[in-house]
C-alpha cells in the first residue's frame, strides 16, 4: 500500500524526559510499543480542555491511607507532600492526584499479586486529593515495601508510590511513580532505568524533609511534580 | 524539567477502578473494543480513558470524562453519548491507554463511521495515512473501536 505523506509532524519517540515506548529490559514493552510513529496534533479545543474537579470529588479522609479501616496499618509512618506545577513554575490548582501502592511488606490488595508477603487488613493502599490553590498536596501512608516481580531473574521493584494526576487539559495526564531516596535496587531496575537522563530520572525520587516531618508521629517526604502538556501554550482551534 | 511518567503497571485497579466512571450517559450508546498487542493478544491489565464534548458540540468542565478497565478479552465498555462537532472537526472522543508494559500512555482519537461528510471534512483525519484505525464502527448498541498498540493495523497515535 502506498502511504500519502502525512500532513502531521512525526515525532520521534524517546525524546524529551518520557520514557521511550520500546525499552527492551523492560520485557512487556515488547508487544505493546508503537513501532509507527507518533503524529503530533495540532491543538484544539479537544487536547487543551479537560474535566474539572472539586471538593466534591474526594472525602474528608481520601488523602490518608492509614485511616481507612478500624485499626492502623503497619509499617512506617511517612507524609508525602508537594507542589503540582506547569513547566513555567505556575500552581496547578484543583488538581485530582490518585494513588496507588503496596503495603508495608511489599504487598499490593489485588488477586493479580502473589507475592507471599503478607497482608494487612488495615490497608488497601489507595487514596486521591486535590491540590489547593498553590498547588500543594498531601497524603499519609505507610512506606512500601521492595517486592519481587518476573521481568528477569531476581527481579526487584524498588520501593514506590503509584501517583495519576489530571492536569489543566485531558493531555495533560501524567501517570507515575515516586522512589524513595538513596535505594540500593535503582540501578537494576528497568522501569526506573527506562528515563535515560539522569536529571528527569532524579525528579521522579522523593526527598527526605525534616521540616514535613512531624515529631514524635510520621517522616515527611516533598515530592514536587512538573506537569507539560499543551495547555501551557493555547492556541485558536 | 517535566515529571517522567512511569508505566501504570498491573495493580492501577486498586487505585483508579473505584467507583466506577465508564456510564457518562446512562442509557446512551455503548461504546466498546479491545486492546490488542502486537501479535493481536488482548490487554487484560490496560486502562482506557475517554474525553469528549457533549450533543452539542462544548466542552464542559462536569461531562466528558470517563475511564474503564478491560476484562480478559482485553475489552473496555463505556455508555455514553454521540459527540457534536467541536469547532469544525468530526465528532471525536480523545482516547487514551495506559498499561503494564507502557512506560507512558498511547493518545489516540475516536471518530464515528455514520459521519462520513464530516470525516471527510476533518483535517486530522485527512492528515493520517491510516485513518480507517481511528474510525469506530456501528455495532447493535452503539459502536466498536479496538485499539491496535502495534503491529498489523497499529492504531494511529498521537503527540501534543
Amino acid at each position: 500500500m502506498s502511504r500519502a505523506a502525512p500532513m502531521l509532524e512525526v515525532v520521534r519517540d524517546g525524546e524529551g524526559p518520557h520514557p521511550p515506548y520500546l525499552y527492551p529490559a523492560y520485557r512487556s514493552t515488547e508487544l505493546r510499543a508503537p513501532k509507527r510513529p507518533l503524529l503530533l496534533l495540532p491543538h484544539t479545543l479537544s487536547e487543551l480542555t479537560g474535566p474539572v474537579y472539586g471538593e466534591e470529588s474526594v472525602g474528608e479522609l481520601d488523602h490518608d491511607l492509614t485511616r481507612r479501616h478500624e485499626g492502623e496499618p503497619l509499617g512506617e509512618r511517612i507524609i508525602v507532600t508537594g507542589r503540582v506545577t506547569d513547566s513555567a513554575g505556575h500552581p496547578v490548582r484543583s488538581a485530582l492526584i490518585e494513588i496507588w501502592q503496596a503495603n508495608a511488606a511489599g504487598r499490593y490488595r489485588h488477586d493479580v499479586d502473589r507475592h507471599p508477603a503478607p497482608i494487612d487488613p488495615n490497608f488497601t493502599g489507595a487514596g486521591r486529593c486535590l491540590t489547593d490553590d498553590e498547588g500543594r498536596y498531601r497524603f499519609v501512608t505507610v512506606k512500601p515495601g521492595a517486592y519481587p516481580w518476573r521481568n528477569h531473574p531476581n527481579a526487584w521493584r524498588p520501593a514506590h508510590i503509584h501517583l495519576s494526576l489530571f492536569g489543566r487539559a485531558f493531555t495533560n495526564r501524567l501517570v507515575t511513580q515516586m522512589y524513595f531516596p538513596g535505594d540500593p535496587l535503582f540501578e537494576f531496575d528497568p522501569i526506573f532505568q527506562s528515563v535515560r537522563d539522569p536529571k528527569a530520572r532524579s525528579r521522579l525520587v522523593c526527598g527526605f524533609e525534616l521540616e514535613e516531618t512531624v515529631p514524635e508521629w510520621a517522616l515527611g517526604y516533598r515530592f514536587d511534580i512538573v506537569l507539560g502538556g499543551p495547555a501551557e501554550t493555547p492556541m485558536e482551534p | 524539567m517535566i515529571t517522567p511518567s512511569q508505566t501504570v503497571g498491573p495493580y492501577f485497579s486498586l487505585g483508579l477502578l473505584e467507583p466506577p466512571t465508564n456510564e457518562l450517559v446512562p442509557g446512551g450508546i455503548r461504546i466498546t473494543g479491545r486492546v490488542l498487542d502486537g501479535v493481536g493478544e488482548p490487554v487484560p491489565d490496560a486502562i482506557v480513558e475517554i474525553w469528549q464534548a457533549d450533543e452539542d458540540g462544548r466542552y464542559r468542565p462536569t461531562f466528558g470524562w470517563g475511564r474503564s478497565g478491560c476484562d480478559e478479552e482485553g475489552r473496555y465498555s463505556f455508555m455514553t453519548c454521540k459527540p457534536g462537532r467541536v469547532a469544525g472537526q468530526a465528532p471525536h472522543l480523545t482516547v487514551l491507554v495506559f498499561a503494564r508494559g507502557l512506560l507512558k500512555p498511547v493518545l489516540t482519537r475516536m471518530y464515528f463511521s455514520d459521519e462520513e461528510d464530516a470525516n471527510a471534512e476533518d483535517n486530522i483525519l485527512s492528515a493520517v495515512d491510516d485513518p480507517s484505525t481511528l474510525v469506530a464502527t456501528a455495532s447493535d448498541e452503539g459502536f466498536e473501536f479496538d485499539v491496535r498498540l502495534q503491529g498489523d493495523g497499529e492504531t494511529v497515535f498521537f503527540a501534543v
